[in-house]
């Protein structure tokens, strides 16, 4: 297992040159630049050619690319251009709201799924089950800004119940309690599809696990039904459930970036929005390249959690 | 069967190896289709995209008033004259939402068609030939996985510059890698059956290998991936087209007529601007992804 560990993260030296590889030639297939966008018309085009040259602009392509490795990889993930703060900051400032947001996403989303997908596949077949797939399917289907705009139409413009967006109240000493009430809504926003999800994949699996010998040998053991689904079938299905987890990462953040936007949630998904707006360069790399990490130790973390909770899967 | 039985069928073996030769493709035809309607929510989600084709074909017919073309007053609620209002500057609801099922259904069927092409090549090849192309195929395939969908999409749209064209292109060059992969996963173990061996020792030559005997057994996993994926396309597009990183205005997207819906005077006094597109989002991806559910069912040789 350390041998596999070892030779997947050697494979990720290649891969991750090659994200920012393809990060930086994105970047830099932009028209404008920084200093276009943020020219005073009363500057002389002197004055503007310097800034560019002092920030590095007119080198050749290839040298700003090892100029922007080189610091990226002292951990320096460069200065915002339109900040001008620096961007590791900035990214940290955001980070906390964007994974506590994600962290309650993906709790909700197994409170839903795994009930839900155990029940749909003990009815298998009945009205519950159709009911619990086509529910798993609009979850799917709906696109999150529809879902966030009337989930805001009706629990914050009509029943006045829940706030329309924001981390606290404005104001307010941004207690826990306050928090909790700003995150449910965008939490059950980036909860639904990975619900949706899900609660096929558990079914699925508790079907599997249902048709296993060794439950027709608890059955015959007099073992009770409750106990042969609650215990036996259920700690099996939920494994594979659990393990893939690691694999809602590149989903959490993607939503995260409509979520935020639309319940003005101040994490890394509205940093990305605002910095493209603004051309910002170095932000939008460091937070291409930071998700791409995420997503690769995700996808190592999953295989890893996979084999370890079934000995039957051999990596390597 | 006795003799005079096989002497019989020697003589009609000319007619008849062309009839079977026909009739084989037709009946799995058949026998998946037959399959597929027993599957409620697939036809009707068949139906439904049916219809939605019909509507996008027929689109300047059916629409009341010309899309971009200002009608009414500003923001007017449902009445006779306009079915679903007017926008915020006084554009026919309707017409836009006919138009836009247009926009919808050719980012959600070209950016398919591409990506499903240049994916099954890729996986194809890379499979078939293994060794250090295959290693590099897949390395690159990762690179373009480990990528957040959304996050790169929107950044790329950003710097190119949003336009239907960018979109269906963005979209395509990020999403090939999957079916790449599925395929080269087909391909590795069709590689090994005994079909294929068989033509390997037969002689036959490398691409008829692949066009006859490893493509048609890789086929349908690929058509229900690429149903998932025109439903995920037209999706991802409504998303950018909200944030106004995609279809730009004055062309009417479903995403983009949600955009206005941002504002709280638009979302809560005015929803005939915001909740028709979204339901017809919703409704369009639900129909596509129970068809791709029911032929999923339907080509499981399994079943």
């Amino acid at each position: 297992m350390i041998t596999y560990i070892a030779r997947r993260l050697l494979i990720f030296v290649p891969v991750l040159l090659g994200i920012t590889i393809i990060n930086f030639i994105i970047i830099n297939m932009a028209p404008g630049n920084p200093v276009d966008m943020y020219i005073d018309p009363n500057m002389s085009p002197a004055i503007a050619e310097a800034k560019k040259e002092a920030l590095g602009l007119n080198d050749p392509l290839f040298i700003q690319y090892f100029k922007w490795l080189g610091t990226i990889l002292t951990g320096d993930l460069g200065y915002s251009m339109s900040s001008f703060a620096p961007v590791a900051q900035l990214i940290g400032e955001r980070i906390m709201p964007t994974v506590t947001l994600g962290l309650a996403a993906l709790v909700l989303a197994l409170l839903i799924a795994v009930p839900l997908g155990i029940l749909s596949a003990l009815k298998q077949n009945t009205k519950i089950d159709y009911l619990v797939t086509g529910l798993s399917f609009i979850g799917t289907s709906i696109p999150n800004f529809f879902l966030g705009l009337a989930l805001i139409y009706i629990f914050a413009v009509n029943l006045g119940v829940l706030p329309t967006g924001g981390m606290q109240k404005l104001g307010g000493d941004g207690g826990f309690g306050d928090r909790m009430i700003h995150m449910i809504l965008p939490a059950i926003v980036l909860a639904t599809a990975i619900a949706g999800r899900k609660v096929r994949y558990v079914r699925a699996s508790m079907l599997d696990v249902l048709k296993q010998d060794y439950l027709r040998t608890a059955r015959s053991k007099g073992v009770h039904e409750f106990w042969v689904t609650n215990k036996h079938a259920l700690r099996n299905a939920l494994l594979p459930v659990i393990t893939v987890v690691g694999l809602e990462i590149p989903i959490l953040l993607g939503g995260a970036i409509i979520t935020e936007q639309i319940f003005q949630w101040p994490g890394i998904g509205q940093l990305t929005l605002q910095s493209m707006m603004s051309r910002d360069y170095p932000t939008i790399m460091a937070l291409n390249l930071i998700a791409a990490i995420a997503v690769l130790g995700a996808n190592l973390l999953t295989d890893v959690m996979y084999s370890a909770a079934d000995p039957r899967i051999k990596v390597g | 069967m006795s003799s005079t039985d096989i002497q019989k069928l020697a003589q009609s073996g000319v007619q008849a190896i062309p009839s079977v030769a026909v009739e084989l493709p037709e009946t799995r035809f058949r026998q998946v289709s037959r399959r597929f309607v027993k599957n409620k929510m697939a036809v009707i989600g068949l139906l439904f995209c049916l219809l939605l084709f019909a509507i996008g074909l027929f689109a300047p017919l059916l629409q009341p008033y010309a899309p971009d073309e200002i009608t009414g007053d500003f923001a007017a609620a449902p009445s006779s004259a306009h079915w679903l209002g007017t926008d915020q500057i006084g554009r026919d609801v309707l017409s836009r939402l006919i138009s836009a099922t247009q926009v919808s259904l050719l980012v959600g069927f070209a950016t398919v068609a591409i990506y499903v092409a240049f994916g099954t090549v890729v996986g194809l090849l890379s499979a078939y030939y293994g060794g250090w192309i295959d290693t590099v195929v897949m390395r690159i395939t990762d690179m373009f996985m480990a990528f957040p969908f959304m996050m790169v999409i929107l950044v790329v749209v950003s710097v190119v510059g949003p336009s239907l064209f960018t979109i269906i292109a963005v979209l395509a060059l990020f999403s090939w890698p999957s079916i790449a992969r599925l395929v080269r996963g087909s391909v590795l173990s069709l590689k090994q059956a005994d079909h294929v061996r068989a033509a390997v020792s037969l002689g036959l030559r490398t691409p008829r290998i692949i066009r006859h005997h490893i493509f048609p057994g890789a086929m349908a996993p690929i058509i229900v991936n690429a149903t998932f994926g025109v439903a995920s396309a037209i999706l991802t597009e409504s998303g950018l087209s909200f944030l106004g990183m995609g279809v730009q205005p004055p062309t009417a997207s479903w995403g983009n007529m949600l955009s206005e819906a941002q504002s709280i005077s638009v979302l809560s006094g005015q929803p005939w601007l915001w909740l028709p597109a979204g339901l017809a989002i919703l409704l369009t991806v639900l129909a596509i992804n129970f068809v791709g559910d029911g032929l999923r069912d339907a080509l499981d040789p399994k079943q």
